[in-house]
């Protein structure tokens, strides 16, 4: 069958985008973003590589390809503040601070997991590092996020509320509401849009006429931006520069980054050889790996070497193995356990 | 005329006695309830459209903006859905927000956060998270109401785990169920009835609440028991006294909470008396009639010298003209009639 035609182009610079976010930063922070995002896509794969032996009884939905952006707007956050996601978790959660043995022990159904098996790999939460709440239908945190930050603002808290949304996310009639009210309370929120151009296997140009998501998102009043959502220091600063306005009573922001799933909707592997999306479209976009170009930005500018590479990959290695044996080492939950939490004491 | 005031004021109800303590409106016990929670708590917070206008939401929110200013008690945008999902995310960030609607029929555009969300969230997180939020609404009934003015929503929810459900009947349970449902840590819908807001009643000055979960025996009978919420209980009282003069003697038991059900007061009356008939503001489909019976049928079947009898509203949608209201929606002697079919069985 011959492929479909390219629909969606990588619009960004690539490597070529990085210096100009990348001179006043330190190179351990340089560093530290590139191991972020190196982790989350090895823990993915091992996700990805061990689905199959049906151990972990949990939908997923893999950000392979979106790595980029789920650190590099952590990155732009303090502790206290609250990420809220749709059920593509797994990027946000760790890139919050969430714990990997509580994630692979909640995917592996075990009483340990972060939620206690209640919530599987869509509704990975954890307080205590600002993972606060997902929702498994599109659209359905985003109100959340903005009470979340209705209580910030009310309480006079100096806490900032992200929410990561998607592209289709932006069609569901409840975030246009939550931007309306939050830019009529200039609340101090973020609402981060990871356009990866595909709603499971339906593509943008069906779902939203020809004007830009941004175009959409300002006419509800507030800021909002495009970020090349590849160049993780682009989002960082985008994501900085909003979560300061915020910060400083600003108000809300809107920022869109384009970006590219590297795998299907959900579960492990890719689909595009179903025939929704081209073959060729998809290796377009991994030849702009967030990853990959900008590992090969540090080591052109001689910050990371070939030999700190292959510790890093070992480090992470060892830390993959270790969650993955705990989790399958830990106990599952009881039937005493299922009515807990129902109502709250 | 605005809207149905001249027909709910119009309808006639017994004076309470003024010896008894001291003597309110319906419409002041809720607006009291208000005032106190607000007064003591600065986490509450009463949001819903139309709160603070002329006509305050009935006049039970009537002085509250004044006094406890915009950000407290605050008009909102035509955004059900979103401002559900804000009221949830305000409550489980620290706030108790009292989210109020005029009619229960704009519940209904919010069903994704109050059914998918709100309550569920408290369970999905493992109990990291607590949801206290009240969504208040007055049932609707004549005067062209119609059917998308007067929908008695409540037995749709009555299969919504991690939901509570209040329907006072009287001024006293009206500011005690609202107090009760504004403390408790979870969402709690309260559903008033727009027929009970002249009605006056004996109410304590001081902060109490009712608890939620319990019932209470209006009148005591020993021949059937009448069982049901809000202005049902109201109609049932009407009933009650009928039947006496005919020598039927019918207890009333008023549920106050019809999630989670008071099963244990519904049985003993039953165990009395033998005879059952469920009265509900509702559909007798699928609602308060039709749980209350299975609970006869499931745990007193052995009491039962009778069929269970159901008066609520019939399988169709309310008319709107006042002739065909008069036929669609119970009354007294028609609930009187029930009673009397159930003594003859």
């Amino acid at each position: 069958m011959a492929d479909r035609p390219i629909r969606y182009r990588y619009a960004g610079k690539a490597a070529q985008g990085f210096q100009r976010f990348a001179a006043s930063k330190p190179p351990e922070f340089l560093i530290g973003l590139y191991r972020s995002m190196l982790r989350i896509r090895r823990i993915e794969e091992a996700i990805e590589r061990r689905y199959r032996e049906d151990q972990m009884k949990t939908p997923i939905h893999l950000v392979i390809g979106q790595e980029g952006t789920a650190v590099g707007c952590c990155a732009a956050l303090r502790h206290a503040d609250l990420l809220y996601t749709s059920h593509r978790t797994h990027g946000g959660y760790l890139a919050k601070g969430g714990d990997l043995r509580a994630m692979l022990c909640e995917m592996h159904c075990r009483v340990n997991g972060c939620v206690g098996s209640r919530g599987g790999s869509m509704h990975l939460v954890d307080k205590r590092v600002g993972m606060a709440g997902t929702s498994a239908i599109v659209g359905g945190a985003v109100p959340i996020a903005t009470g979340a930050a209705l209580a910030a603002q009310m309480k006079g808290e100096d806490r900032v509320v992200v929410t990561l949304i998607g592209d289709a996310t932006t069609e569901e009639g409840v975030t246009s509401e939550s931007l309306n009210f939050a830019a009529l309370r200039g609340l101090p929120i973020v609402f981060f849009c990871e356009n990866n151009f595909y709603s499971v296997q339906s593509p943008l140009d069906v779902r939203q006429p020809p004007r830009s998501i941004r175009a959409w998102a300002e006419s509800h009043g507030m800021a909002a931006c495009t970020v090349d959502g590849v160049n993780v220091l682009a989002v960082r600063e985008a994501t900085s520069a909003a979560v300061a306005r915020a910060r400083a009573g600003e108000g809300p922001t809107f920022i869109e980054a384009e970006v590219y799933r590297f795998r299907a909707h959900g579960g492990a592997g890719d689909d595009s050889h179903t025939g929704y999306r081209a073959v060729a479209e998809r290796e377009a976009w991994e030849a702009v790996c967030p990853i990959a170009i900008f590992g090969g930005y540090l080591t052109s500018a001689g910050l990371l070497g070939d030999a700190a590479v292959a510790e890093m990959e070992g480090r992470i290695a060892d830390e993959i193995d270790e969650a993955f044996a705990f989790a399958l080492a830990s106990p599952y939950p009881t039937e005493a356990d299922l009515l807990r939490h129902v109502y709250a004491e | 005329m605005p809207w149905d005031e001249g027909l709910v004021n119009s309808l006639v109800y017994d004076r309470p006695d003024p010896g008894e303590g001291r003597v309110m409106s319906y419409v002041g016990a809720i607006n009291e309830a208000l005032t106190i929670a607000l007064d003591s708590d600065p986490s509450v917070l009463v949001l819903g459209q139309g709160v603070d206008d002329p006509s305050a939401m009935f006049g039970t929110t009537r002085g509250l903006q004044d006094r406890f200013g915009l950000r407290r008690v605050f008009d909102t945008p035509l955004s059900e859905e979103a401002m559900m999902g804000v009221s949830a995310g305000a409550a489980m960030n620290g706030m108790r927000p009292v989210y109020m609607h005029n009619r229960p029929d704009f519940v209904l555009l919010a069903f994704n956060q109050l059914v998918t969300h709100a309550p569920k969230f408290h369970f999905m997180d493992n109990g990291q998270t607590t949801v206290p939020m009240v969504v208040w609404a007055a049932i609707g009934r004549g005067w062209g109401s119609g059917a998308q003015h007067s929908q008695a929503i409540h037995g749709m929810l009555l299969g919504v785990p991690g939901l509570k459900i209040v329907m006072p009947s009287t001024p006293h349970d009206a500011k005690g169920l609202l107090l009760a449902a504004i403390m408790d840590n979870n969402p709690v819908c309260v559903f008033e009835h727009r027929w009970l807001m002249k009605k006056d009643g004996v109410v304590p000055e001081r902060p109490y609440r009712v608890p939620i979960g319990k019932g209470i025996c209006r009148r005591r009978g020993r021949d059937l028991t009448i069982v049901g919420a809000s202005h049902a209980i109201e109609l049932g009282a009407q009933a009650a006294a009928l039947l006496a003069s005919e020598g039927i003697e019918a207890e009333v038991i008023d549920l106050r909470t019809i999630k989670p059900l008071d099963e244990s007061i519904v049985l003993e009356s039953l165990h009395r008396t033998g005879r059952l008939l469920v009265v509900d503001t509702a559909w007798a489909t699928g609602g308060v009639c039709a749980e209350v019976g299975c609970l006869a049928a499931e745990k007193g079947f052995r009491d039962l010298k009778a069929p269970v009898g159901r008066v609520g509203l019939p399988d169709a949608p309310a008319p709107a003209g006042f002739t065909l209201e008069q036929f669609y929606y119970p009354d007294a002697p028609r609930i009187a009639e029930a009673a009397r079919g159930l003594m003859r069985a």
